[in-house]
């Protein structure tokens, strides 16, 4: 498997997961105008999917489409982050893994736009418009929750520390990273921490949370060596159609 | 359930939502949704009402701030221009060369 497809299912799987935990919402969402948005970010997301799995099929060369990688491939083939495909929880708890993937998303993104593969560039700069939005729209909404009210305050706060120790995942480098940044192609990822650290501590202090002190993180996901089971149970929601009737289409 | 609770329980402010489909067209109402502030509202408008390519430019208005004639006022806000067709620019011979009006 070359570096180059990993790096391209990484993206891909992200963008996959994030947006199926996101259509988990639709017609579930606390107000009306939230469902939208949330479906939007979704579809976002969905859309951005087929086009990195779509590279990174035709980069593999093995006959296979991106609908194939995304509805056919088993847990231990996905190379999404251990962050988003965390459960839904609350509210507040979608919230603040949207608003942490987002800012990493979108430096990854902008970095991209100036990828040596062109190919790349493309993709990354129709979706970094995409996730500009998403990453706006998250940060107000943690700040409004979390310098809201008591009980939304609360919630912020629980669902930081619960999520924190998939933080440090995002910006672990391995060899597939170092081919990338080689090659120009990507960034290494630890090279984005210090601009998300701090738009992150903005963020979290003009929602007067605390951010947590411990640096523990949980690797796996990325690398695919150990997803969460939350996973399991996701794609077999997602991919159950494909997996009983082969080849369907509607 | 307190007062405190109620509040807290209470739907967010209504905004009416307003669209420029292209330019040189006036904005128009094409509905309203909630919102906490005026940013939120934006961005909801942005998400509920622009979602198929409607429009280049938003205006959101805190519904509050509308002042609406009344219904039962329809009679003497309206009626008395009904008699008065020559405020149509109809009585005029319009010179061919102008072209359509």
């Amino acid at each position: 498997m070359s570096d180059l497809f990993t790096f391209l299912t990484r993206m891909g799987d992200n963008t996959l997961v994030l947006g199926h935990r996101l259509s988990e919402w639709c017609g579930h969402a606390p107000v009306l105008e939230e469902d939208i948005a949330l479906a939007n970010t979704a579809l976002d997301l969905i859309g951005q999917t087929q086009m990195w799995l779509g590279l990174a099929a035709q980069v593999e060369g093995a006959g296979r489409s991106a609908d194939d990688l995304a509805m056919l491939r088993d847990a231990w083939d996905f190379r999404n982050l251990l962050l988003v495909e965390r459960p839904n929880g609350d509210f507040g708890a979608t919230i603040m893994r949207q608003c942490l993937f987002d800012r990493f998303h979108l430096l990854l993104l902008d970095a991209l736009t100036h990828s040596t593969d062109t190919r790349i560039a493309a993709i990354a700069a129709k979706a970094v418009k995409e996730v500009r939005y998403h990453a706006d729209r998250s940060a107000e909404l943690v700040i409004g929750l979390g310098d809201g009210t008591a009980e939304s305050h609360t919630r912020m706060q629980t669902a930081l520390d619960a999520l924190w120790p998939y933080v440090g995942e995002m910006f672990t480098d391995d060899a597939t990273d170092t081919a990338m940044a080689a090659a120009g192609i990507a960034p290494l990822p630890s090279t984005l921490r210090a601009a998300w650290d701090t738009q992150m501590t903005d963020i979290l202090t003009q929602a007067t949370l605390t951010r947590p002190d411990g640096d523990f993180a949980h690797q796996g996901g990325k690398n695919g060596a150990q997803h969460s089971e939350h996973l399991g149970h996701m794609l077999s929601q997602m991919q159950w159609l494909q997996r009983a009737y082969p080849g369907a289409t509607w | 359930m307190t007062n405190a609770d109620k509040a807290a329980r209470r739907e967010w402010p209504l905004w009416e939502v307003f669209i420029r489909g292209q330019h040189g067209l006036s904005h128009r109402h094409v509905g309203s949704l909630h919102a906490a502030d005026a940013e939120m509202a934006m961005k909801n408008a942005r998400d509920v009402y622009t979602r198929r390519h409607e429009g280049t430019s938003i205006w959101v208005v805190p519904s509050a701030q509308i002042t609406a004639s009344a219904p039962s006022d329809k009679g003497p806000m309206f009626d008395p221009a009904d008699d008065k067709t020559y405020r149509h620019p109809t009585f005029f011979d319009i010179p061919d060369d102008v072209g359509a009006m």
